[in-house]
C-alpha cells in the first residue's frame, strides 16, 4: 500500500490512476493521522515551493512525516516539487525545505535561448544504481515540467541525469528517500516501471 | 537531448470529438475515450483537448468525459474551453490534468489568470491565440472560436500574455486549421522570437515536412496536430492515428 500525500498541492488524481493501472493498492490521504500508519510515501507537488513547505507546515505534516522518514525510515518518494521538497531549500522560495537530502533547488540559468521552464520528454542516463531505476525500458524518457533544478551535494546521491543546456540530477536516492523531478505518472511505460519498482521495494 | 514535443490537439463538442475547417464546419470524428484509449497505446507525446462551444454557450466543462480521459491516459493532459474562474480551473487539475488552456479569460479575467499561475505555477497555464489575416493582410487575434475579433496584434498580445502569467502559448492559425496546406511559418517564427516561454504551433499540419519545417524554420518548440492524426489522408475517412512518433529528435 502506498500512501500519496494530499496536503492541497499536486496531480493526485493522475498519480493514483497510474498505480491503479499497474495494479498497486494506494491510498490518498490529506490528514496528518491517517500518515502515521503509513508504510510508503508518495509525495507530489506541483506549483511553488513556498506555497507547499507552507501547506506542509501549516497543516501539520512536518512532524509526521520528517518522522517517517528519519526514524522508520520508510521509503518516500517525491515527485516533481515534490523532490525539491526534499531539498534544503530552493531559490524559488524562502521556507527551508525538508532537507532529507544533502542538496540544493536552483534556478535553471538562462543560456543560448534554452526556454524554461524545461518542459517536454527528455532522455535519462543512470549515474549511480537504485532500486527504483531498475529494467527501465531502452532509451529511458520522461516528461518533465519544472524551472528548478535539484543540485545534491554527493554525486552517488545522483541516479539519473539528464540534459538541458547542463546536466542536472532527473532524480535521486539518499538512502530510503528517493526523488524524481520528472513526471513517472505521465510518462507512459517509463513511469509505470519506476513506480512499480517503487512499489516493491 | 529534449524532444520536440508533437501533440494531437483534439476538438470537443461536449461529448463528441469532432474536426473542423477554419474553425468552421465541424465534423463528427467519433467518441473521445476510444479516441483517446488509442493515442495512449500509442504512446503520443502528450494531448490537448479544446471544447470549442463552452465558451460561446457559456458552459462549463465537461468534467465526466475529462474524467474518463485521464483515466485512460498516462501523458500530459491539457484542456481548455469554458474556465473563466479559479475553481474550474482547480477542478480540472484536481481529474488529472496538469494545463489549462485560457483564451478569452485572459482577455476578460485577467485576475483568475494570476490566481491559477500563482496557486498551480505558470507551466499550468497555456494561453491559446487564435490569429487571422485581415483584409489588409495584417494578423488579428480573435477569441470566442474565431467569432470575436480582439484587434490585438499577435505578437504584442503574446508578450503581455507571458507578462500575464501565461506558461506556454498555443498559437493556432485559424486560416490555416484544418486545411493541410501547412503552418503558418511567418506567424509562428514572429512570435516565438518575441517571447521566452514555449511555443505550440497549430494549423495547417498535412505531411511530416510541415512538421519539420515550423519548427526549423517557425523556431516552434511544440507542434500541435488535428486533421492528420484523425484522418486517413485528406477528404478521406476517420483513422485515428500519429505518423510522428520519433519524427523530431
Amino acid at each position: 500500500m502506498i500512501t500519496i500525500v494530499n496536503y492541497g498541492m499536486g496531480n493526485l488524481g493522475s498519480v493514483f490512476n497510474m498505480f491503479k493501472r499497474i495494479g498497486v493498492e494506494a491510498q490518498i490521504v490529506d490528514r496528518p493521522e491517517d500518515l502515521l500508519s503509513a508504510r510508503k510515501i508518495l509525495l507530489p507537488g506541483v506549483g511553488a515551493f513556498d506555497n507547499a513547505m507552507k501547506r506542509i507546515n501549516e497543516g501539520g505534516f512536518f512532524e509526521v512525516l520528517n518522522n517517517k522518514a528519519l526514524v522508520e525510515k520508510v521509503p518516500v518518494l517525491g515527485i516533481c516539487l515534490g523532490m525539491q521538497l526534499l531539498t534544503r531549500g530552493s531559490e524559488e522560495g524562502t521556507l527551508p525545505g525538508l532537507g532529507w537530502i544533502p542538496a540544493d533547488t536552483i534556478r535553471f540559468p538562462y543560456q543560448n535561448g534554452l526556454k524554461v521552464p524545461h518542459m517536454g520528454w527528455n532522455l535519462v542516463h543512470p549515474s549511480s544504481p537504485s532500486l527504483i531505476t531498475l529494467n527501465l525500458p531502452e532509451d529511458p524518457k520522461f516528461y518533465f515540467v519544472h524551472s528548478y533544478k535539484v543540485h545534491v551535494d554527493n554525486e552517488s546521491d545522483s541516479i539519473l541525469k539528464c540534459h538541458y543546456g547542463i546536466d542536472f540530477d532527473a532524480a535521486v536516492q539518499h538512502d530510503n528517500i528517493f526523488g524524481a523531478q520528472f513526471h513517472p505518472e505521465k510518462s507512459h511505460k517509463y513511469g509505470m516501471r519506476l513506480l512499480e519498482n517503487f512499489a516493491r521495494i | 537531448m529534449l524532444k520536440t514535443r508533437i501533440i494531437p490537439a483534439l476538438l470537443l463538442r461536449d461529448v463528441s470529438l469532432v474536426k473542423t475547417v477554419k474553425f468552421r464546419k465541424p465534423s463528427y470524428i467519433g467518441d473521445p475515450i476510444n479516441t483517446v484509449r488509442i493515442f495512449n497505446e500509442l504512446e503520443v507525446d502528450e494531448l490537448i483537448f479544446l471544447d470549442i462551444e463552452a465558451t460561446m454557450k457559456n458552459r462549463k466543462p465537461n468534467l465526466r468525459i475529462l474524467n474518463e480521459i485521464a483515466n485512460e491516459c498516462f501523458m500530459p493532459l491539457a484542456y481548455g474551453g469554458g474556465i473563466s474562474d479559479f475553481e474550474t480551473a482547480c477542478d480540472i487539475f484536481k481529474i488529472g490534468f496538469e494545463k489549462v488552456v485560457l483564451n478569452a479569460a485572459f482577455h476578460t479575467h485577467p485576475k483568475v489568470i494570476e490566481q491559477i499561475a500563482r496557486h498551480f505555477g505558470n507551466q499550468a497555464v497555456v494561453a491559446s491565440v487564435d490569429v487571422k489575416k485581415n483584409f489588409w493582410g495584417n494578423y488579428e487575434v480573435f477569441t470566442h472560436s474565431g467569432s470575436k475579433n480582439s484587434k490585438k496584434n499577435p505578437v504584442e498580445w503574446c508578450k503581455q500574455l507571458e507578462e500575464m502569467g501565461a506558461g506556454e502559448i498555443l498559437l493556432t492559425s485559424i486560416d490555416k486549421e484544418g486545411t493541410w496546406s501547412g503552418f503558418d511559418v511567418e506567424l509562428t517564427r514572429k512570435v516565438s522570437e518575441a517571447v521566452g516561454i514555449p511555443l505550440i504551433a497549430h494549423g495547417g499540419a498535412g505531411s511530416k515536412d510541415h512538421i519539420t519545417q515550423i519548427v526549423h524554420e517557425g523556431k516552434a518548440s511544440a507542434v500541435a496536430l488535428g486533421s492528420i492524426v484523425v484522418y486517413q489522408q485528406k477528404g478521406m475517412g476517420v483513422l485515428v492515428n500519429f505518423p510522428c512518433n520519433n519524427l523530431l529528435t
